[in-house]
Order: structure tokens, then C-alpha cells, then sequence
């Protein structure tokens, strides 16, 4: 172990997550590679090893011979202070070397929050900040993930990105690079080859001109470079790689479970929800696999605790039998199934009774919006008997506690909608009143309301996000209105979902406020304890560019958006038809009911697997 | 049903896992190895497994004893090896048997203390330290459960002491009291710095060695 290290550790939080060396992290010879990739997830280890994408691409580089690929995570404030203070450079986990002159250094990138984490890593690195500082082929800095639906907020840092799933396009760019690496191209050589490959969006090779209003003017692709890239995804869920061998931490993480991925895409198309439109279609995974993948899985890692994963997992088809397969197993092995989160229209008593046998904490649900009116602008096909019978449901079967989830700030809510919330929340009471079992253990209702957070992409990117002040009234208004004790209400912190409105819709402008703001200090700004809005605020003042721009302002039918160049599959028509009906309070059907046209279907040959 | 007990090594990345996480991570190999851990009756089973003497996180050891109990029977033959594929490194199982000791015989620590020096062990500093710990009192400020601090004499916790000088480094083999109070190695550095600053290292890695009952002998 490095000495530097060695004496670091004693003095910093949770030392294991430096070290690596966990059960299935994987040690190649470094004389026996050409390929050194830095795997790196912008945010802390606990966070970055709950992530499944991370956990698959691990998996799918580290396969390809020649090639390994290791972990690396931002350190927590203490560690960095430490690391700088002895002059050590961020380096990896598998080798323990520093990640400066590896060949590729990849980011998975899953919020926008994480952006100033890419920054501080690359600097902790001792990497040029700027891709055109890079001059050499090496190290080449890419990055995936949801977050990157729209990169131009890191379009000077980042050389290429790779949109949707990385299955195989990752694959692809580490073969290419190997390619230029071996044949001495230069970098631009390789970033115009680069561009070719579907789903690679190379930032430099696009030009982008505002109108005096600050708007898209028009966005020109260089070199060959496609106008649009559309996003790659993995075309049959039964042969895409899932990581049943996988790194067991030795230290506890967020989601220290298997993750059992049952479908990719969502049925539903809630009108918000970013994941909801850029995983389309529905991709299943057989039951059949699933029950196997979930037994090894357990037997490599030792779990005992799988979360039967998806975007909405109770819409997966055979749920029920999948988890009647399973039931044998899990009994003799203490095995508990969990679900990530419900729907309040199809949890039903057979599904509730194969869930955690002995231990009933809680149940989530979240019905995003307090009126059916409001429900519907949304598409959040669910009901308030819908809701209220799947209380039932569970108070019956023994749970004592349901968590609610809401959103403030959705278009055009009033205060009607506000109210309504808590009207939920004391109809759910009085459901606890007439169907709990045991009345005894009491009940305890949360109720968690969150700042509407406008994303691209979805139906509602032409939305402007509402104003601090108006948030807070809202919650001071609901706040007011919850007046039974069981019920406890929380609120998101206004500061971090405004600058997330900032960024989620941002364009390459907001490179500069991004570095200034790095700059200033900002780092690991998913958190709470180093997240500051006032240092964001003087970063937009010196780089004279107002945020509110950004957040909070009306974008006309015809705006270009800065990510107009990148395509998630479904057509810029059909966003802004499902925006118009937004506004008649018309709801669309889920894709199993019928299709309804949003041209994700081109991506799997026109028939979707719903 | 077997009560079992395991005697392996941590050490490297490893002596970084905490209590928890050992426990956690030790109880995740057992079914890779085919064991099935006994599980505690009750509304809230949980596995019965324990550590009989934890190690301070940073600290190796080369004799590290758990305790745990399988629904299979045997006398632990052959586990050990299926174990240490599945082991994070650092963490080795030598030995794998039935727990027929109790805990309690369990009565002293033996323990190696590399002090490092970077600009050198100071003059006469392994004479120095010999004289400081032949005292009969060393009160040092030590953190108690309710993170209060209290004034604790480590001197009747240290039954022997000795030290070697090498390059750059001072190595103190130390045995000292295991349980009922039991006193961590490391705090003789927190004595040193107290009585001898001028002795203090710049770091101090410490290393279980052997676990011993009341006469001395292996407690195993």
C-alpha cells in the first residue's frame, strides 16, 4: 500500500472506501494490458457502487481482453484535503495507481448536481480541465449517463459522449482508441472517427450561435459529424450482459443489495419524468433469466436482500410468478425481495404477500400531484381510490408506515392542487383508521413534497420552473394545511433544485459558470454539506448570464434547444403533443393499452416488447 | 447444528473494514462456501456470528477469532480453504474448528508496534521508552462510551514490554491485558506523547500477534 496512504487513513471518515481490494474487484497484470481505463463515478463510493450502470460497464470493459478497467470515486471532503496536502494524485482502486496517464478516463454521470465533482476529480487527477488542452490521444475523457441527454453545461470538458446504453457503443470507443493508439492518429483524427460511430456525440465538432436573446441560434455539425445522434440501447434484455459476478464492498454502501434489473423503459409516460422518456421502449428480461441471474447472484455475492429494479416494477408482466420462482430460494437462504417503489394502481395482495415476510416497515408510493385534475396534466394515470385501496391493502397485510411522494411547481398547479395533498394524506389516515389490524403500533403517514424540476427531453422541457418565492409560499401553504400529528412533511431544499433547473436545461455557455463556480469551491454539490447557491450565484454574475434564464423563463414551440443535436428516440412532435395535451388535461394510455406513437419503436424494428 | 470457531489474518486493505463491515463481509462468504449460518429465533432473525476480541479499525492482526454457529454438522475441516476464495484481500482464514474455549479464558494480547521516525529515531530514544514504561503509573486522557474523557492508568494494563531499534524504526513487542479491562496497543503512543515528545513518532503501525490465556499459552 502507498506509504502517503497509509498515513492519510487514520485521519479521514469510512477509510475502506479508499482502499479497495472487495470480493470480485477485478486485478489484472498491468504488463499484460494496453488499456488502462479509469472508471470513474462523480460522486462518493457508497453512491457510485449502488449504481447498476456503473456495475455493468465494469463488467463489460474488464471483459475484453487487453483491457482493465478500475473504479474510481470522489473522496469526501476530508480525503481530498488530505490528498492535496500530500501531493497524491486521484488514483484507482483496483491498482492503486494514480489515473493521470491512463489511456481513457470515463465518467457515468446519472445528475446534474455531479458536474462539479467531474471537474475536482479531473483536477485532483492533475488532467487539464478543457478537452482542448488535451492535445494528446491520451488521456481521453468521455462520459455516459442520463445526465448527458444534455452535456452542453460540459461540452469544453468532455471529448465525447456516450448516449443511452453502453453495453456495446463502450465497447466500441475503447476498441476505436485502441485502434488510434495502435496507428499513432492524432486526437482530432480520432474524435472525427469517433463521431461515426452511433451514439457518439463529439462536442467540439459543433458549432453553436445564440440570437441577441440569449437563445439557440442555430447548432452546425463539423466534420462529418451526424446533426442529430441518436441514442444506442441494448436491443434484447436476454442477451444484454448483467454482472452477476460482481464487487461485494466490504463497506456499507446506499444500496448494498443485488440489484436485479427486471425491464428497461417504463410503460407509463408521465409527462415529467426524464427516465420515463429516454429508456424507451420496454425491453423485458425473461422470467426465466431473472430467477437465474437472481440465484447466482445471491450465491456469488453472499446477499441477502435482492430489489427487483426497474423504472416502475410492479408494470413487469409476470412479477407475481417471478417471485413464486423464487420463493423456495429466498426462504431457505433468508432472502427478502424488495421492491423500489410502488404504484398506487397495481399493488395488489398476492404481490404484497411475496414481499419481506417477516419485517413490514413501510410502503412508498408516490402520487406526484394532490388533485386528479393536476394527476392528469401530468399522466400519472393513478386515482385516489387507486391510492387509497392500496393503503388498504397494506394496512390490512400489517404495515404501519407509508411514505407519499409530491412534487411542487408542476404546470398548472394552484393552490387547489397544494391542498389537496393534504387532503391525501388525511384520507389515508382515515383508511389506516378503518382497515389497520393492529391499531396498537400507531401509523405513521410522510408525506415529501419536492420542487418540480423541469428536464429535457420530456413534455415538459418548454416549462419554466416556478420562483423560489412561489415554492416557498407552496410549501408554507401545505405545511399549514397538515395538522394531524401522524403525519410528517417534508420539503426539498429550494437551493439545489433551482440550480438543478439551471443546469438540466443549460447550455455551453454555463461551461464557464461551471469552472468559475469549481473555482469558487464547488464540488461534491449533490450534498447538502458542500453545496452553496450563493458561490453559483457570483459565478453567473462574473460570467454575466443570468440563471433565471435558465430556470424559469417560457420556451416558445419553435426555441431551439441546446440539445437539439441529440435524439433519445422519441420525436420532438410527440413531446410537444403530450405537452399540449398536458394542457387539456388529457391523459395517454400506457404502451400496453396501445401505442401511442413516440417513435422509440424504430429503435427495436417497430414492435416494442410490452 | 456446530459452533464453529475461525482464527484468520487482517491485514493490508482489509485492516481498514470495520467491526460491522467484518462482520457483514465474513457472513456474505459463508454461503459461498456452502455454509448456512444459524439464524437466532424470533420475529427479526439474525445470523449468530461474533468477534471475540474487535480490532481497532487501521490495526492488522494475524490472529483474529470468530465465533459462529452453522446448521450443518462438522468439525470445521476443510472450510477454511472454501473461505478464502471468497475473501476481500487482506483477509485470510488459517484455521477453521469447533469453539470449545470459552471467550473469558481469553486473557492477554500480544502486539507489535512499529514506530516510524522520518528524520530518524531520536538519540537514545528505544533507553528512553524502556525507562517510561518500567514506571508503575502512566495516566494518559483516554475517551470513554459516553465520549467523555477520562484519566486512565495504562501501566497495570502491560504486563510485557520490550524494545528493538532498526532503521528509521523503533519495534515495541508488547502484551498487554485482553479484556476485563482490555487496553488497546495503540494508546501507548498516546503515553509517549504525553511523558517523552521528544520520542513521539511520526506514525505508529500496530500489528496483533498472538492472542494468550492467563498462562501464557495460545488461547485459540
Amino acid at each position: 500500500m502507498d506509504k502517503r496512504l497509509e498515513r492519510i487513513l487514520p485521519r479521514v471518515q469510512k477509510p475502506a472506501r479508499y482502499v479497495g481490494g472487495e470480493y470480485n474487484a477485478v486485478m489484472k497484470n498491468k504488463d499484460e494490458v494496453d488499456t488502462r481505463i479509469a472508471f470513474c463515478f462523480p460522486d462518493t463510493y457508497e453512491i457510485g457502487m449502488s449504481n447498476l450502470g456503473m456495475r455493468i460497464l465494469y463488467g463489460v470493459m474488464n471483459n475484453i481482453p487487453g483491457v482493465w478497467c478500475e473504479r474510481v470515486f470522489a473522496p469526501w471532503g476530508d480525503m481530498e484535503e488530505e490528498m492535496r496536502k500530500a501531493g497524491m494524485p486521484l488514483f484507482a482502486l483496483e491498482s492503486g495507481e494514480p489515473i493521470t496517464n491512463f489511456d481513457m478516463v470515463a465518467f457515468s454521470v446519472g445528475y446534474e448536481m455531479a458536474f462539479p465533482a467531474i471537474l475536482n476529480m479531473l483536477d485532483l487527477a492533475g488532467i487539464p480541465l478543457h478537452s482542448a488542452e488535451r492535445t494528446a490521444l491520451t488521456p481521453l475523457v468521455f462520459a455516459g449517463g442520463t445526465a448527458m441527454y444534455n452535456a452542453e453545461p460540459m461540452a469544453d470538458f468532455l471529448d465525447l459522449v456516450s448516449l443511452g446504453e453502453g453495453e456495446d457503443l463502450t465497447v466500441e470507443i475503447v476498441e476505436l482508441h485502441r485502434k488510434a493508439r495502435r496507428e499513432g492518429w492524432t486526437k482530432q483524427e480520432f474524435l472525427r472517427e469517433a463521431a461515426k460511430l452511433p451514439g457518439v456525440y463529439v462536442p467540439s465538432l459543433y458549432d453553436v450561435s445564440y440570437n441577441d436573446d440569449g437563445t439557440v441560434k442555430e447548432i452546425v455539425a463539423r466534420d462529418g459529424a451526424p446533426k442529430v445522434v441518436t441514442k444506442r440501447i441494448v436491443q434484447d434484455m436476454d442477451k444484454a450482459y448483467f454482472p452477476v459476478k460482481t464487487i461485494v464492498p466490504s463497506t456499507e454502501i446506499v444500496q448494498d443489495r443485488v440489484t436485479l434489473e427486471l425491464f428497461r423503459g417504463c410503460i407509463r409516460g408521465c409527462r415529467f419524468c426524464q427516465a420515463g422518456y429516454v429508456y424507451r421502449p420496454v425491453r423485458n428480461r425473461s422470467r426465466e433469466l431473472c430467477a437465474k441471474y437472481c440465484i447466482a447472484s445471491c450465491d456469488d455475492s453472499g446477499y441477502q436482500e435482492v430489489t427487483l429494479s426497474s423504472l416502475s416494477t410492479s408494470d413487469y408482466p409476470p412479477l407475481t410468478d417471478l417471485c413464486d420462482d423464487l420463493e423456495e430460494f429466498c426462504a431457505a437462504r433468508h432472502v427478502n425481495l424488495s421492491l423500489p417503489s410502488l404504484r398506487a394502481d397495481n399493488f395488489s395482495m398476492n404481490l404484497m404477500q411475496r414481499l419481506a415476510k417477516g419485517r413490514k416497515s413501510g410502503l412508498t408510493f408516490a402520487p406526484e400531484a394532490g388533485t386528479q385534475r393536476l394527476r392528469d396534466v401530468i399522466n400519472k394515470n393513478v386515482t385516489l381510490d387507486d391510492l387509497l385501496e392500496s393503503c388498504r391493502t397494506a394496512f390490512a397485510g400489517g404495515y404501519s408506515a407509508v411514505k407519499l411522494y409530491f412534487m411542487l411547481g408542476l404546470p398548472t398547479e394552484t393552490d387547489e392542487d397544494v391542498l389537496g395533498i393534504a387532503d391525501i394524506a388525511a384520507r389515508v389516515m382515515h383508511t389506516w383508521r378503518e382497515s389497520a389490524t393492529n391499531k396498537n403500533r400507531g401509523v405513521r403517514i410522510t408525506v415529501s413534497t419536492s420542487w418540480f424540476v423541469p428536464k429535457p427531453h420530456t413534455a415538459f422541457q418548454w416549462e419554466p420552473q416556478i420562483s423560489k418565492e412561489e415554492y416557498e409560499r407552496r410549501v408554507k401553504l401545505l405545511r399549514e394545511a397538515i395538522t394531524t400529528k401522524t403525519v410528517t412533511y417534508n420539503w426539498h431544499d429550494s437551493d439545489t433544485s433551482f440550480l438543478e433547473a439551471v443546469l438540466a436545461r443549460g447550455d455551453r455557455r454555463l461551461c464557464k459558470v461551471m469552472e468559475t463556480a469549481w473555482r469558487k469551491g464547488a464540488k461534491l454539490d449533490a450534498w447538502e454539506e458542500y453545496f452553496s447557491l450563493d458561490r453559483w450565484l457570483e459565478a453567473f454574475e462574473e460570467c454575466g448570464l443570468d440563471p433565471h434564464f435558465y430556470a424559469n423563463r417560457v420556451r416558445e414551440k419553435d426555441e431551439l434547444m441546446p440539445w437539439s443535436m441529440i435524439s433519445s428516440g422519441v420525436t420532438e412532435e410527440y413531446l410537444w403533443r403530450e405537452h399540449e395535451k398536458a394542457y387539456e388535461g388529457i391523459t395517454t394510455p400506457d404502451c400496453r393499452t396501445h401505442c401511442n406513437g413516440c417513435g422509440a419503436n424504430k429503435m427495436v424494428g417497430g414492435k416494442c416488447d410490452v | 447444528m456446530s459452533k464453529l470457531r475461525l482464527l484468520f489474518v487482517k491485514e493490508a486493505q482489509a485492516s481498514y473494514i470495520s467491526h460491522l463491515d467484518l462482520l457483514r463481509t465474513i457472513q456474505r462468504a459463508f454461503p459461498r462456501a456452502g455454509l448456512n449460518i444459524s439464524h437466532s429465533q424470533g420475529y427479526h432473525p439474525h445470523p449468530i456470528i461474533s468477534i471475540v476480541l474487535p480490532l481497532p479499525v487501521g490495526q492488522s492482526s494475524d490472529c483474529e477469532l470468530l465465533d459462529f454457529e452453522v446448521t450443518q454438522e462438522t468439525d470445521g475441516r476443510g472450510i477454511a480453504d472454501k473461505l478464502n476464495v471468497g475473501m476481500p484481500c487482506g483477509l485470510r482464514v488459517l484455521d477453521c474448528y469447533e469453539a470449545k474455549r470459552p471467550v473469558k479464558e481469553l486473557a492477554f494480547l500480544q502486539a507489535e508496534l512499529e514506530m516510524e521516525y522520518d528524520s530518524g529515531v531520536p538519540e537514545g530514544a528505544a533507553e528512553k521508552l524502556r525507562e517510561l514504561f518500567a514506571r508503575d503509573a502512566l495516566i494518559i486522557q483516554k475517551r470513554t462510551k459516553r465520549k467523555e474523557l477520562a484519566d486512565v492508568d495504562i501501566a497495570p494494563m502491560i504486563k510485557e514490554i520490550s524494545f528493538t531499534e532498526k532503521e528509521g524504526v523503533i519495534c515495541a513487542d508488547v502484551t498487554v491485558q485482553a479484556q476485563n479491562p482490555g487496553l488497546n496497543p495503540a494508546l501507548l503512543e498516546k503515553a509517549i506523547i504525553k511523558y517523552l515528545p521528544e520520542c513521539a513518532p511520526n506514525f505508529v503501525r500496530v500489528r496483533r500477534k498472538r492472542m494468550l490465556d492467563a498462562n501464557g499459552e495460545d488461547f485459540r
